[in-house]
């Protein structure tokens, strides 16, 4: 049964340092279930190191994550959690089944799960293909299916959609779009600002600090434009004007 | 512990030597080939008795390690161990896959060798096949756990290689290949002492000398096993779910 009670995550005053230099400035927001949130800022604004907190692979500062009613990275939410990192994190000398077959034996999910991601994913054709002969794109294709073996409850995706074509990318957040309407709640970071009018909530990142967090239009609305990038824009503008 | 999540990851490895045949081919080749040729160097079938079960002792031991420590750090850099390590797979779940897969690729590698060295070349034992694969095959298995945790000190695959020349070749210099170790100086043999692969390669000694179950052969198998588990321990604390 889903707990659909309270946010799918809730991070309060986190604070994380790499490299002896502090990433995240104490960032407090929520997410709710079944909603595609996406997280948006340019390369190096602390999105995957966000990420891997809400993951629980993170070692973090200070600040609380709790994710589904638990804290970050405790083994209950092993199962529920479906994670793609941003660079393929599978493997270069399997095929992109078996691949497959082996998350999903990790995972306990069924026989035929492999094959049912494949097809989502759109590698049907490129099945038997070794994963170190596949383009960048089919192997963050194969490296997304990762993700949404089993039933995860909530997806995390760390760039799904860098160096796909556009039919690919609509492919995929339609199946996002389907995802959610199932109840599943995805996080999906894009430095890509056309994406972000395709998720229902909008988190924008800039040097570790949440710069705004609403929906497309209600940022659209406060900036006063219909760009979502000339938004971001204002955004900036705004709060160096306030910091003056 | 989880069975089926083990045995995928047996298979998974295995899976992975299969693609690549060179790989496969090189594990079998290479001692085959350094046994006849160790056989015509040395040209003396009493001489070879005497060094080549200590060799058949470094073989394995030799390449589990490297093999060991290039996949497991390759793991680490493709972000496949991080994806695993978010999910519901055990540390000693990974140990023991690795166990099982390469263990099984060292009996084949010692097979082959031992057939070789007992046909062609005129290896003469006084013990039995079995107890010599047995002996092997824990070689290898404690050059896996140390190739393992080894590994964890590796940032790069370079530096992985390494380390095979810094931790393998002492142990092969004092394990009395080249001097006996009880005609070193003190403290050259106290340090042999302290090694794994003295033990390691004594036990290959007393099962080719003699026939029996011998004390010495008993103390060393259980020594070797003991510094095998506590490699794969102290290798189980470098796996972490949480990084920087």
């Amino acid at each position: 049964m889903m707990n659909l009670s309270g946010p799918a995550i809730a991070v309060r005053d986190l604070r994380v340092s790499r490299g002896g230099t502090e990433v995240l400035h104490g960032l407090t927001f929520e997410v709710p279930r079944g909603q595609v949130t996406g997280l948006l800022g340019p390369s190096g604004c602390g999105k995957t190191t966000l990420i891997r907190s809400i993951v629980g692979v993170q070692i973090v500062e200070s600040g609380e994550v709790a994710v589904l009613g638990e804290p970050a990275g405790s083994p209950a939410l092993r199962r529920k959690i479906g994670y793609s990192t941003q660079s393929a994190a599978i493997y270069r000398d399997l095929t992109v089944l078996e691949n497959l077959r082996y998350f999903a034996a990790v995972l306990g999910a069924g026989k035929d799960d492999a094959e049912r991601v494949i097809e989502e994913v759109g590698l049907a054709g490129a099945r038997k293909q070794l994963g170190g002969s596949l383009s960048g794109g089919q192997l963050s294709r194969a490296s997304l299916a990762v993700a949404l073996l089993g039933t995860p409850e909530l997806l995390v995706l760390d760039e799904p959609t860098v160096g796909l074509d556009p039919v690919l990318r609509q492919d995929l957040w339609r199946l996002f779009q389907s995802l959610a309407e199932r109840g599943v709640t995805l996080v999906v970071s894009s430095h890509v600002m056309d994406e972000a009018a395709r998720c229902h909530r909008l988190i924008m990142l800039r040097e570790g600090e949440i710069l705004a967090d609403g929906s497309p239009e209600g940022l659209r609305e406060h900036a006063g434009t219909t760009d979502l990038e000339e938004a971001f824009l204002r955004l900036i503008e705004e709060k160096a004007e306030r910091v003056r | 512990m989880n069975v089926a999540i083990t045995l995928a990851t047996a298979g998974r490895i295995l899976a992975q030597l299969r693609h690549d045949r060179r790989t496969l081919a090189l594990l079998v080749g290479v001692p085959s080939v350094l046994m006849i040729l160790l056989r015509y160097v040395i040209d003396d079938p009493s001489a070879f008795n005497r060094l080549g079960p200590t060799l058949l002792g470094i073989f394995p031991f030799v390449v589990m390690f490297l093999v060991t420590s290039i996949t497991t750090q390759r793991e680490r850099a493709t972000g496949t161990l991080e994806r695993l390590m978010a999910g519901p797979l055990g540390k000693f779940d990974l140990l023991v896959g690795y166990a099982l897969a390469f263990g099984a690729v060292a009996a084949a590698q010692v097979t082959v060798v031992l057939a070789i060295s007992l046909t062609w070349l005129g290896l003469d034992l006084a013990g039995s096949v079995w107890t010599l694969i047995l002996v092997a095959v824990l070689d290898s298995l404690l050059g896996m756990a140390l190739g393992l945790f080894f590994s964890a000190f590796a940032r790069t695959e370079f530096q992985a290689v390494q380390f095979m020349p810094a931790v393998v070749l002492p142990q092969a210099l004092l394990c009395g290949l080249i001097v006996p170790r009880d005609a070193m100086a003190p403290w050259l043999e106290w340090l042999s002492d302290v090694m794994p692969l003295s033990y390691a390669v004594e036990a290959m000694q007393e099962t080719a000398r003699t026939g029996d179950f011998t004390g010495v052969l008993v103390r060393d198998v259980l020594i070797v096993g003991g510094c095998t588990i506590l490699s794969l321990v102290l290798g189980a604390a470098t796996l972490r779910r949480r990084t920087p």
